[in-house]
């Protein structure tokens, strides 16, 4: 799969992901899975960042900003949410056939989508997603894609002359890299603070035609789609067994020697 | 209650909670303390087109009239009434050219308001001359094409931080009321500086200034309506702009109501919340159901205005004294609610009080709403 050349003026294409408010998460006892029904969803806390990004990258160098998603048909309020940030045009990825994508089916199909969509100078994505937390799906596009990555991004310096120069967020520290364009970039939250929404966004988004992207018109191999298309098997759910409370000792110096020595001889070590 | 706010209504008042909630409410203490002026919350309610809810979509606003104005007011206030100034006092400076400027007026001005690039202010109030607005003496004398201002006003909310003033000086002393005019100022006129900031009691994030005129150059072009119509301009100004004040008032209100609520469920005396006690229960069910008699006149007000209607000062005059008589007392009884915390600087009821206090005040006493009303009542009953 190889990445279109690079357009006349910049498109910023972010991937966003709708995921359940985790402030209010509920598990299924008998299924161990996350109750999705009546709870609040958000856009996923992590590609807000990316969101941003992309509207101030759009601001600063002009071109033009694209969200995509992939998700059952009620993502699109997480599209036109993103469209009353500043985005400029939304794109949806949904059907039946792509259910139970893991993160290697997820991004073969995002990567199809962006190929749909045309030339591309950029792809942004949040580091991970807050319900997965896999953090694989942007490396997963950028590679069906063949164009550079880099993770972890906490800042975009320069943006010009085909080349993005960043800075990459390590344990350590952080290190500067340069990325040839296009190229694909997962970001962290100390890139940028995000905005809200403004009025006119709203409005904008309330009445934007969003694309639609299903299995028929994105030409995908349909063994590569869905469950199918995902080595990734969920063998076993469940919760781990609670840790049982600590034990505090009590004394002086003398006392607690004695005490910890007949604890751990207990414990049989 | 339901106000039967349409969508453009309900996305104005949604989006503005949202700001109060997390841009504001965090930020409101520390304002408080350092009488900063809030630039970074402009920024923010510019981004988001606050500052555009009620001017004319060909100016670059939203196009909506004075309840959406209100709306707005009432849910940023709801966190701070003295950081929503930076919107609400704006929203004053900028009425009278909306209601009285010319075409080139309004497109010189108006889209970089609504735009929040710049904000506005009213000028009238001088030492000597508050309630008395008559008694004026700044001075505005024409020379060829041209005014000369000298004098000087005070209490000007958002002076020095504003860029476009609308400045009331009279033009013909011996004319008294009808000797008045209206002029539109802006920041870095020469002989056009600021005075003193004001130390006040509450409303400190908002910036109080003298406004200082010395020689001031203002060409005719800027003269607002007609010579002599200054005190109309006035008056048509506070009859669509006092809906705003008491709007601030309401979300103070509301705001310090539920705090109160929110409070007397958790705070335990005897064993049990609050909340519990019958004493509580009365006095947040008399603070409900004052807030909301209130709301329901202003927006009634607002719709009232925003629906044509010519003689909107009994109304206007009502909605403010109501609603700031409403703020004064339910702060205050917030702070009892709250006790011997509501009186410490640490929790927010406190300041709430000493905010509602300049609702009763300003944009003309609550004295003066109750002769505006009188008068109207005699009037209409002598018709």
């Amino acid at each position: 799969m190889n990445a279109s050349a690079s357009p006349a003026e910049h498109h910023i294409v972010v991937c966003i992901k709708q995921v359940p408010d985790t402030t209010d998460v509920k598990i299924d006892p008998e299924t161990n899975t996350l109750v999705r029904e009546g709870v609040a969803s958000i856009i996923n806390p992590f590609d807000m960042y990316a969101i941003e990004e992309a509207v101030r990258l759009k601001e600063k160098h002009g071109g033009r900003t694209t969200v995509l998603t992939m998700g059952p048909p009620q993502a699109e309020a997480a599209l036109r949410e993103a469209l009353s940030l500043g985005i400029d045009e939304a794109a949806l990825i949904s059907d039946r056939a792509f259910a139970g994508s893991d993160t290697l089916a997820t991004s073969y199909t995002l990567a199809r989508a962006i190929q749909k969509l045309g030339a591309f100078t950029l792809i942004l994505c949040g580091k991970q997603a807050s319900d997965g937390d896999t953090a694989q799906v942007g490396p997963g596009i950028s590679t069906h894609l063949e164009i550079p990555q880099v993770t972890y991004v906490r800042k975009i310096g320069s943006f010009t002359d085909g080349l993005a120069r960043v800075e990459r967020m390590t344990e350590e520290g952080f290190e500067v890299l340069e990325a040839p364009l296009p190229c694909l970039l997962t970001v962290v939250k100390e890139i940028n603070e995000p905005r809200l929404p403004s009025l006119k966004g709203k409005m904008r988004a309330k009445n934007a035609k969003i694309r639609m992207f299903t299995a028929q018109n994105l030409d995908c191999e349909e063994a590569r789609l869905g469950l199918k298309g995902s080595p990734t098997q969920v063998i076993k759910i469940f919760q781990p067994e609670r840790r049982k409370g600590g034990e505090i000792l009590h004394g002086d110096a003398e006392e607690l020697t004695d005490k910890l020595v007949a604890f751990l001889k207990d414990c049989v070590i | 209650m339901d106000y039967l706010l349409n969508e453009q209504q309900v996305m104005i008042r949604d989006l503005c909670r949202q700001i109060a909630e997390e841009k504001i409410a965090p930020v409101a203490a520390e304002y408080d303390k350092t009488e900063e002026f809030p630039w970074p919350i402009v920024k923010i309610l510019a981004q988001s087109d606050i500052f555009g809810v009620s001017i004319p979509e060909e100016y670059g606003g939203l196009g909506g009239g004075v309840l959406e104005t209100c709306l707005a007011t009432e849910e940023l206030s709801k966190a701070c009434g003295g950081i929503t100034l930076c919107f609400a006092a704006s929203y004053l400076g900028l009425d009278p050219i909306l209601l009285f400027g010319t075409q080139e007026q309004k497109k010189k001005y108006l889209p970089d308001l609504a735009a929040g690039k710049k904000l506005a202010a009213f000028a009238i109030t001088e030492p000597s001359a508050g309630s008395d607005a008559g008694a004026i003496t700044t001075t505005a004398k024409k020379k060829g094409d041209h005014y000369v201002l000298n004098g000087l006003k005070h209490f000007i909310t958002g002076g020095g931080d504003a860029e476009v003033y609308v400045v009331i000086a009279m033009t013909d002393k011996t004319k008294g009321a009808r000797g008045a005019t209206a002029f539109i100022l802006e920041k870095g006129m020469d002989g056009f500086t600021f005075g003193k900031k004001e130390d006040k009691m509450g409303i400190r994030a908002s910036s109080t200034r003298e406004l200082v005129f010395t020689d001031c150059v203002v060409p005719q072009e800027n003269v607002l309506a007609k010579e002599g119509m200054g005190f109309i301009v006035t008056m048509k100004t506070f009859d669509v702009s006092r809906p705003g004040v008491a709007s601030q008032a309401l979300g103070i209100a509301a705001g310090a109501l539920e705090a109160a609520i929110k409070y007397s469920r958790e705070r335990i005396q005897f064993g049990k919340a609050i909340s519990s006690f019958q004493g509580i229960q009365w006095m947040l069910a008399d603070m409900a159901t004052e807030v909301e008699a209130a709301r329901a006149l202003i927006y009634a007000t607002a719709r009232m205005i925003d629906a044509g209607a010519k003689n909107v000062s009994k109304s206007s005059a009502m909605a403010k004294l109501f609603a700031s008589d409403v703020a004064m007392k339910v702060t205050t009884d917030a702070v009892q609610i709250f006790g011997g915390y509501g009186y410490m600087k640490e929790y927010p009821a406190e300041k709430r009080m000493r905010d509602a206090k300049i609702t009763q005040i300003y944009e003309g006493t609550n004295q003066i709403q109750r002769n505006i009303i009188a008068l109207q009542l005699i009037k209409e009953m002598a018709k």
